[in-house]
């Protein structure tokens, strides 16, 4: 049975999300489809687990779909690399689903659950069908299927709070024209090359040179895929999207959909495109860098002034995103482990955080942080989560977010920048700053009078504490999620064909 | 992980289970075998350095077993479990709990072979044992709680300039004797003298050891300040600064030992004193005095503790450790007073007893390095430990005038644990063979010669008739209730009143600056509140007009880059 398995989990990686979905719909109200997708998650999980292992020491498999070959036929390509991210997109599902029934069932009416549920998996398979494949347009089709079902997931937030409906709206045309960016991108890619297979593509625009479509293509891609993972200033659709959305997706989203977008950015600036060198790492420090690092400061500011706590992380996410870019730019491979370390540290840690917030919303009725006053005490295990999600946020020490910034650090001082490194610090303390004021509401105000606050379920508190218990355990020892990343950098280096040839 | 391990580990690891054991017997049981654990780690290994790794580029070595560590780390365990016994009656989870983390903390710092570690458990004891003192509950044990903190924690920050400064010149951070003479050893050197009391850094001790609770000032006694000493004999032995300083300070505080009318403060001058004799032995340096410094810390560890202990047990009883409200206990508490007298004996250097093994071989060394003035110095700091400890403590707690009290006998765990440091204190003096052996240096020494015994003999004999003519004809000084102004004057209210001044002028200047500058900050914080606050441009959620414009922008900008 195993046999006759193992050399199609590629394929089943996407599939069974992919498929499970329209049956997912016909499962009536809550309950049934709640289970069936959380089976479905914990099955592609488990998928994602054992493309890791196999791919953990640096074996690449090849898979052809329907058996027709590349460069015709659509490959998919698992590395460390894309494995890894596997496994931050199907675990993060995995944990979110059981967290999901509590806060989707106060928070969506039953009815339209099982349609919730639908819109999840294709959303899930839609974010693995992007980081699985080995053909650029095919990554185009399935960033549509996932972008369409985030904006109605975004939208289903509608029942608790209509500004869904415009922020997924903004979404949706920011989204859109992300996404029209990108294929336009690919377009001019395919007129130059003829092919669509991205390793295919790399050699061919190497063996290419350079060309202004080429640039022009690069310029394309860099921005669509931008927009999509919220770099700074194309971040504004991001703020509203995770305010509104339900508790549930926006800790999913938080933890994958922009992390899955920062893939797709690494895969293309450095696998696929390499045709001159010194234009593309121009690009890079000159328009990225500056911008990262504006993000680090910009938003955590905003951060700081925001009253409502899912805006608040929305906004410190977009400065984390400026450290990941940061990494990238530097155009070194610490650096680059940097960013791909962060990009898991970042999904658990904000993940967390998100259910919190999550929690907070379906006990207390709010995140507006001035309406959690004291809730330290009513909360306590909700709020204990919070305060050590937050250290990890800043980066102290012993959580995953001291291992990123680590080697953001280091990157930077490889290279000499250490008013980088200090701007690095810098931020970290405004950090500081977001997550104490939530704190000291939390902890050190008295409760209004006459609210009474229940704990959360343990059905939240869990998922909850399983994603600090990660932040902790991969920040006391990060083996496992920095040889990964160290491994999958130097496979991106490795692949190149401009990079570090100079 | 075998390259973690360290004696402080067992202590660390019992510490946090200890909420796990249920209180009473089981707990009392399993707070006795920690110790034991403790030296199972370090006991039988061959000297050398174990446990070294590299911790961004610095060696670290945790465990550096050689006679010196051995014997402080026995002497540690040995007093923590006779400690652990004392306390048997004790319920209270957070003394527990910081015994245990201060007894590992000085056992890890004993055994560490670098400085980073020494100065990690070196803060670990201050941590640590902070909290003995604040168990007691009262506003006062809070505040002097405070101060020793705030010094024991400032020892350990020196310490780390020190140790910074220290790499710095050498390049290394390995802990082995230094040279007095760059700001990096000074520095280092002074960090010790804080936790050494040196005189000038002594106030801590008197201030913070009587305000901890019944069995926090007997656990308080063993370590800090035998850490101190031990650190002295690894890095500075031979340092002549020492003898002076360890001179004064067995002679200073011999005043107002005699004055004092809380017992367990005279217990602090006499074991400030006794330091004197180990700092005078660090600083003569030649085997024999570094032996008799090591074999004086490891005795005094015990007769101190025993001291502590008996005191310790009147106050559990009384109430009280003041001599005004004590006296003629001998009749309810008769082994209490026993063991006393045993501890007394102990450190008036009676023959037969730890004390007299041990300070003979700091003052033969004095002696035989024919340092004529430090021998006649310590000889009569040995006249004044008979004299305020070994006779007038006594005396005043249970003979002396009848105070009425007439408590019940200190409880059993109490007794079991005094009677043992008793025995300790006699049997280290009739075979001081089995202390020596464990000595660092090999030196071959006779502490029972004739003339030794006959003139520790004469000296008791003769301050014994002293006292007994004092007290008859009424001369002995009277305690009282009263406040002993100690250097610490000048701390609590000289400076202070100097600081007051000061700080009256200081802050007029202040007032304009930091108006100045306040209100710099202020416009600083609207500027950015104004461009980041939530209706800020860069927060306000824009319209998606906007949102198309700024990518428009960004693309005609990056394409621009594509033409240069």
């Amino acid at each position: 049975m195993m046999a006759l398995i193992e050399p199609h989990l590629p394929a089943l990686q996407v599939v069974i999300p992919l498929v499970a979905a329209p049956f997912c719909m016909m499962l009536g109200r809550g309950g049934l489809a709640w289970i069936f997708a959380s089976v479905v998650s914990l099955a592609t999980f488990v998928i994602s687990i054992a493309l890791f292992a196999q791919t953990y020491d640096g074996t690449i498999i090849s898979y052809h779909m329907g058996g027709w070959a590349p460069p015709i036929g659509i490959e998919y390509r698992v590395d460390i690399l894309n494995a890894f991210v596997l496994l931050i997109v199907s675990g993060s599902a995995a944990l979110v689903l059981p967290y999901a029934r509590s806060s989707v069932a106060a928070e969506i009416p039953a009815e339209r659950q099982a349609l919730f549920y639908t819109a999840f998996l294709l959303c899930v398979a839609g974010l693995l069908g992007v980081t699985i494949t080995g053909d650029a347009f095919n990554v185009f089709v399935f960033l549509e299927i996932s972008s369409l079902a985030t904006y109605a997931l975004v939208a289903s937030g509608a029942w608790a709070n209509k500004r869904a409906l415009t922020a997924a709206y903004n979404y949706l045309i920011m989204g859109t024209i992300g996404a029209t960016f990108f294929v336009i991108g690919i377009g001019m890619l395919y007129s130059v090359t003829g092919t669509l297979n991205m390793a295919d593509l790399a050699v061919r625009i190497a063996d290419h040179g350079d060309s202004s479509t080429l640039r022009m293509g690069f310029v394309l891609i860099l921005l669509g895929i931008g927009l999509k993972l919220a770099m700074f200033p194309l971040h504004l659709w991001l703020p509203n999207a995770y305010a509104y959305a339900p508790s549930a997706v926006t800790a999913f989203l938080a933890a994958t959909a922009t992390k899955v977008a920062v893939y797709v950015m690494l895969r293309f600036m450095f696998t696929v495109l390499g045709f001159d060198y010194e234009f593309q790492a121009d690009t890079l420090r000159m328009v990225v860098l500056p911008l990262a690092i504006i993000a680090m400061f910009a938003a955590s500011l905003v951060a700081i002034f925001q009253d409502d706590l899912k805006r608040m992380l929305a906004y410190s996410s977009v400065a984390q995103i400026g450290y990941i870019l940061l990494g990238l730019s530097l155009l070194n491979e610490t650096g680059i482990t940097a960013s791909i370390v962060h990009l898991f540290n970042h999904a658990v840690t904000k993940a967390a955080l998100f259910m919190v917030a999550g929690c907070f919303i379906f006990s207390a009725g709010t995140s507006s942080i001035s309406k959690l006053a004291g809730v330290g005490r009513d909360m306590p295990w909700t709020t204990a989560a919070f305060v050590a999600g937050g250290l990890s946020l800043i980066g102290l020490p012993l959580t995953v977010g001291f291992i990123s910034k680590w080697y953001l650090v280091l990157a930077t001082l490889e290279l000499g920048w250490w008013p980088v490194a200090l701007m690095i610090m810098a931020s970290s303390l405004l950090a500081i700053i977001y997550v104490w004021r939530v704190v000291e509401v939390a902890y050190l105000q008295p409760a209004p009078a006459g609210v009474t606050r229940k704990e959360a379920p343990l059905s939240m508190l869990i998922p909850t504490w399983i994603f600090v218990g990660l932040s902790v355990w991969f920040g006391v020892n990060a083996m496992l999620t920095a040889t990964a990343a160290g491994r999958a950098a130097s496979a991106l280096i490795g692949s190149s064909h401009i990079l570090w040839k100079d | 992980m075998p390259e973690y391990y360290t004696p402080a580990l067992a202590y660390i690891a019992a510490a946090l289970l200890v909420p796990f054991v249920p209180k009473g017997f089981l707990r009392g049981l399993y707070l006795l075998l920690v110790p034991v654990a403790g030296v199972l780690i370090f006991w039988g290994l061959t000297p050398g350095t174990y446990n070294a790794f590299n911790l961004m580029g610095m060696q670290i070595g945790l465990m550096r077993v050689d006679a010196l560590s051995q014997i402080f780390g026995l002497a540690f365990s040995l007093a923590a479990m006779l400690a652990a016994l004392y306390a048997w009656h004790l319920r209270d989870t957070v003394q527990q709990v910081a015994t245990l983390l201060y007894a590992g903390s000085a056992i890890g710092a004993v055994f560490a072979a670098d400085l980073i570690t020494l100065f990690v458990f070196w803060e670990g004891t201050a941590i640590a044992s902070v909290f003995l003192i604040w168990a007691r509950r009262t506003e006062g044990s809070f505040a002097a709680g405070m101060r020793y903190l705030v010094i024991q924690i400032g020892s350990g920050v020196i310490l780390i300039a020190g140790i910074v400064l220290y790499y710095r010149e050498m390049g290394t951070i390995s802990f082995t004797a230094m040279e007095l003479g760059s700001p990096a050893t000074w520095t280092i050197l002074a960090a010790i003298g804080i936790k050494c009391a040196f005189p000038f850094l002594h106030n801590w001790m008197h201030d913070a050891y009587p305000s901890a609770t019944v069995t926090g000032t007997v656990i308080l006694s063993i370590f800090t300040t035998k850490l101190a000493v031990y650190a002295l004999l690894r890095g500075f032995p031979g340092t002549e600064l020492l003898i002076y300083i360890g001179v004064a300070m067995a002679l200073f505080p011999i005043a107002f030992a005699l004055l004092e009318n809380d017992l367990r403060r005279v217990l602090t001058y006499s074991l400030n004193s006794q330091l004197g004799f180990m700092v005078v032995g660090a600083g003569i340096g030649t085997p024999l005095a570094i032996n008799g410094a090591a074999a004086h810390a490891v005795a005094s560890i015990f007769y101190q503790g025993l001291l502590f202990m008996a005191v310790g047990a009147i106050l559990f009883r009384t109430g009280t450790a003041r001599a005004t409200a004590l006296g003629g206990l001998y009749r309810t508490m008769p082994l209490t007073m026993i063991f006393c007298l045993v501890g007394a004996a102990s450190i008036s250097a009676l023959p037969f007893t730890s004390g007299f093994v041990s300070k003979s071989l700091i003052l033969s060394a004095a002696g035989y390095d024919k340092m004529f003035y430090v021998w006649l110095a310590l000889l009569a700091a040995s006249t004044g430990a008979i004299l305020h400890t070994g006779l007038r403590l006594p005396y005043l707690a249970f003979f002396g005038s009848d105070g009425s009290l007439r408590p019940k006998e200190a409880p059993g765990g109490m007794l079991l644990a005094m009677a043992l440091t008793a025995a300790l204190c006699i049997l280290i003096g009739v075979f001081p063979g089995a202390l020596y052996a464990l000595l660092p240096n090999d030196v071959k020494y006779e502490p029972y010669t004739f003339s030794h015994t006959i003139v520790q003999l004469q000296l008791v004999a003769f301050v014994a008739l002293a006292f007994a003519w004092a007290v008859g004809r009424g001369l002995l000084p009277k305690a009282e209730r009263s406040t002993i102004l100690d250097f610490d004057w000048t701390y609590r209210r000289l400076l202070p009143s100097i600081i007051r001044g000061l700080r009256r002028l200081a802050g007029a200047v202040w007032d304009r600056a930091s108006r100045n500058i306040n209100s710099r900050l202020d416009n600083l914080v609207a500027a950015v509140f104004q461009l980041h606050g939530p209706q800020g441009p860069i927060a306000r959620t824009w319209p998606t007009g906007a949102m198309v414009m700024m990518v428009a922008l960004l693309l005609g900008m990056t394409l621009v880059l594509t033409y240069l």
